[in-house]
């Protein structure tokens, strides 16, 4: 489906994990799309969030906050999170506010997957 | 401990960010919502809230949450002790291991606030003030980190906090100022209706006077409604030209009861004093700071006309006020329209072919054809509303008739006032 404003978020399921694409920056609008996408993921029983980062120049303080906040109903529906392909500025970002507690690091997403103990390879993609 | 630069940068961008959210949002729940974040987001705070003092009531209501888990508290009560606790310590830990600074521990009047620590998960309570007055709370659990407050984090959150008070105070002062304005408004709605009624009231006044003509006044103020309206006058105008024609016949009032009601043609002697009616009721009307401009002079003038043999100063064309035209036409087709002690009323084809006799001499051919048009919308069903062919009563004419009559004036005038103004340029 056409997304000329960039209200959707690409994302895609592989097996119980969903691989979430961030934006460029990680802002308020941005990072609720975000939230909503992930929201989503966990209610139709995904059991892993992959955030990737590969895209993503800035994150900021509403950024950090949503995924905090993102974090936290991920531990509620006993799910893990794992941020992929952070730039080392925002790496260093999440490791002082404390999220790299909580989440993993992958490299990428490939290495996101690699990591997870269940790995189902059937695919399917989303736009939402 | 000194925050490293990185951290440093993050928080100053957060500052920027609160300042454009509190100054540009206009709606104070989204603009705490987003507050909030940008706090939690500065720090690496995982759940937080903002509650909103109510100084009348004396507590503290939940606006703005994050993070905590449901059933959070929507009211704190806080009594003054507590309040001037807040107002005199600034940011309080509930716990002091989360924090280094010996001055931020919590006081007894506050000591309740450690239950609701120890249930929700909240570590901070930071006073939100402006100008000296507790305008409400910030309440911050833990870093994600699990560190310790430090003294310039403290600061910090303190600094923010008082930036999102500020945006509350603001706010207020816009509702306030918003409901003043309502009141305002709602007031002048008041007076304008006021205004009407007394209008009205008048008009029915004008209307006794004259035992043949009940209801005149107010008809003629509803035909010049609907003639301005169809030229494309604005409400406020067309509300004006109403009043212009309730209260055209004002001046009646000073002439004597016997000329107005004579059963008969009068004489030259009584038509001169009937004729002063106009003046008398510009005279009456001018003292009047109306709402709307020009109503002394559509009354004065609504027995003019464009040929000059109007009255009672015998103005021509465009000397005459558009509203005094309007007027002038709305009061000639009621005159015609209704009975009269010494005629009955005339045919609305006669009226028509009056029109069509008299546009450009007696009438405005473009006040002629905006009635037309008006009466013509309500007869072949384009205008839902028929108020001319309610006034003009049932049985009175055949629509079948009247359709192509008033489509044929309207057609000569429309040629006519272009052809009129194609001369002009």
């Amino acid at each position: 489906m056409a997304d000329p404003i960039g209200f959707l978020v690409r994302s895609r399921c592989v097996g119980t994990a969903a691989i979430i694409y961030a934006s460029d920056y990680l802002n308020k609008v941005g990072g609720e799309r975000i939230e909503r996408e992930c929201k989503r993921q966990l209610e139709s029983g995904c059991q892993t969030l992959v955030i990737d980062f590969h895209g993503t120049e800035l994150v900021n303080s509403i950024g950090i906050s949503i995924l905090l906040g993102v974090i936290d109903v991920a531990e509620k529906n006993g799910a893990q999170v794992i941020f992929s392909d952070v730039n080392s500025q925002t790496a260093q970002l999440f490791e002082m506010l404390g999220l790299t507690r909580y989440v993993a690091l992958a490299k990428d997403e490939q290495e996101a997957l690699s990591s997870l103990a269940e790995f189902i390879p059937s695919t399917r993609n989303n736009g939402h | 401990m000194e925050l490293p630069t990185q951290k440093l940068i993050h928080t100053f961008g957060a500052l920027a960010d609160l300042g454009q959210e509190i100054t540009d949002s206009s709606d104070m729940s989204e603009m705490l919502l987003t507050s909030l974040r940008l706090l939690l987001g500065a720090q690496g705070i995982r759940r937080g809230a903002i509650f909103e003092y109510l100084t009348e009531e004396g507590f503290l209501r939940l606006v703005a949450a994050r993070g905590v888990a449901s059933g959070f508290l929507d009211t704190l009560n806080l009594d003054d002790s507590g309040k001037q606790a807040f107002l005199d310590r600034g940011l309080m830990a509930l716990f002091p291991e989360y924090v280094t600074s010996v001055k931020a521990r919590l006081p007894d009047s506050l000591a309740y606030f450690t239950e609701i620590g120890s249930s929700f998960g909240i570590q901070l309570l930071i006073p939100m003030t402006v100008r000296g007055e507790l305008v409400g709370v910030v309440l911050l659990g833990a870093k994600a980190t699990d560190q310790r407050f430090s003294d310039e984090e403290c600061e910090i959150i303190f600094s923010m906090a008082r930036h999102i008070g500020v945006g509350i105070h603001t706010h207020r002062l816009l509702e306030q100022v918003a409901q003043r304005a309502e009141e305002n408004r709602r007031l002048y709605e008041d007076l304008r209706t006021i205004y009407r009624d007394t209008v009205r009231a008048f008009a029915a006044a004008i209307d006794i006077k004259d035992k043949y003509t009940q209801g005149h006044s107010e008809r003629v103020g509803k035909y010049s409604e609907i003639i301005a309206r169809e030229l494309g006058w604005t409400e406020e105008e067309v509300e004006g030209i109403a009043i212009a024609g309730y209260l055209h016949d004002i001046g009646k009032l000073v002439v004597e009861r016997d000329i107005i009601n004579a059963p008969y043609r009068i004489d030259a002697k009584a038509s001169n004093e009937l004729n002063r009616h106009p003046a008398a009721g510009f005279e009456i009307l001018s003292p009047i700071h109306h709402p709307y401009t020009d109503i002394p002079l559509m009354a004065k003038y609504h027995h003019e006309r464009l040929d000059g043999r109007g009255y009672p100063e015998g103005l021509t064309g465009d000397q005459i006020p558009e509203g005094a035209k309007i007027v002038s036409l709305a009061d000639s087709f009621d005159a015609m329209t209704t009975d009269r002690p010494y005629r009955r009323r005339r045919s609305l084809e006669d009226v028509i072919q009056d029109f069509r006799d008299n546009a450009g001499k007696q009438f405005a051919p473009d006040v002629v054809i905006a009635l037309c048009r008006a009466l013509l919308k309500e007869l072949n069903g384009e205008s839902k509303e028929r108020r001319i062919l309610r006034l003009l009563g049932k049985n009175y004419f055949e629509p079948e008739t009247i359709i192509p009559l008033l489509k044929e004036l309207i057609a000569e005038l429309n040629s006519e006032v272009t052809a009129a103004a194609s001369t002009a340029d």
